[in-house]
């Protein structure tokens, strides 16, 4: 158990090391947009997703109305049913309640990183939820944190802006495990790229990426119709 | 805002955050999906990942323009060498740091 948790803990680093960042100046913003602290730890507990809580921070500050907070959040987060359906094949007859729990601690840094470690073997469920709750964690001291002395950190220390997308580089590097992932990479770039310079808000991740991985599944199904590749 | 009013808001986020998010790990893991969709749930992490690095690299945010002069860009090619040359995560997340701190530096 002990050795679950640890390795949950150390697989967490890199995602704790690009929230803080961002975390601090999420509480930076929220602080001149007028919420205490204790509104800022009851958000990032209670929703815990950066980018929602971002546009939440910006909309409560215009005075925005909660129907619309409400359904921005929605929409914005809606991304993470896609996750949750692939996240599902690894947890087969797992008790409802742990799946209540880990699902909580799901954003796209856990699920990149959680999906990795168990496509390659020998992740246990604890440490996953570990890692979900290490990122929280941080997620939740680090907004709080902002809120008190976001001022005095630098922008752009050491890079750290970096750290979430070099991780995602890395992560997409180990999903490419034969010619129809890469093929569906690309195609995944490339629509994403249109939608997201078309369409408002962030629906270029899902429409993005079932596009491209029902293009992917095709031609994965017709390269081996055709005999071209085994399975 | 009331203090309430506010505790009331951010029950609904979280609810609405929450749900999509629980919802097909609960019902999905307890029964056998179709082959066909097993197969499209594999290619949907390399879909995610790579859409949602995309516009870091290839756009501005606002407004939202195509632009192929980005530094994270420039920061990315090492990175994804270094990835695809050692496989390490850690490796990696550093190189790419550096990277991009040395070129927002430079510039």
């Amino acid at each position: 158990m002990t050795s679950k948790i640890r390795r949950g803990l150390s697989a967490a680093w890199p995602i704790c090391l690009g929230y803080f960042p961002i975390g601090l100046s999420l509480g930076v913003l929220a602080q001149k947009g007028g919420l205490a602290p204790w509104q800022m730890a009851a958000m990032s507990i209670l929703v815990f997703a950066g980018g929602s809580q971002f546009i939440a921070v910006a909309m409560i500050g215009i005075g925005a109305s909660p129907l619309a907070i409400i359904s921005t959040t929605f929409m914005v987060n809606l991304r993470h049913l896609l996750m949750s359906s692939a996240l599902s094949v690894h947890f087969p007859g797992v008790s409802r309640r742990f799946l209540a729990l880990f699902a909580y601690g799901l954003t796209d840094e856990s699920f990149a990183v959680n999906m990795t470690r168990f496509n390659q073997g020998e992740w246990h469920r604890y440490s996953a939820l570990t890692l979900n709750h290490a990122a929280n964690t941080t997620w939740i001291v680090s907004t709080v944190a902002g809120v008190y002395l976001g001022q005095l950190v630098p922008p752009g220390a050491a890079g750290v802006d970096f750290a979430l997308t070099g991780m995602f580089i890395c992560l997409l590097v180990f999903q490419l495990r034969g010619p129809v992932f890469t093929i569906t990479a690309l195609i995944a770039a490339a629509s994403a790229l249109l939608t997201y310079l078309w369409l408002p808000g962030n629906a270029y991740v899902i429409v993005a990426s079932c596009l491209a991985a029902t293009i992917g599944l095709i031609l994965k199904r017709l390269l081996w119709k055709q005999g071209r590749i085994h399975e | 805002m009331s203090n309430r009013d506010f505790l009331l808001l951010m029950l609904a986020m979280g609810a609405v955050t929450y749900l999509p998010r629980m919802l097909p790990l609960v019902v999905l893991s307890r029964r056998a999906l179709p082959t066909w969709f097993a197969e499209w749930l594999e290619l949907i992490p390399a879909a995610i990942l790579s859409a949602l690095i995309a516009p870091t690299l290839f756009a501005h945010p606002d407004p939202r323009l195509f632009t192929l002069g980005k530094i994270e860009l420039l920061a990315a090619l090492p990175t994804l060498i270094c990835a695809l040359k050692t496989r390490s995560l850690a490796g990696t997340v550093i190189v790419g740091m550096l990277c991009y701190w040395g070129l927002g530096a430079m510039r």
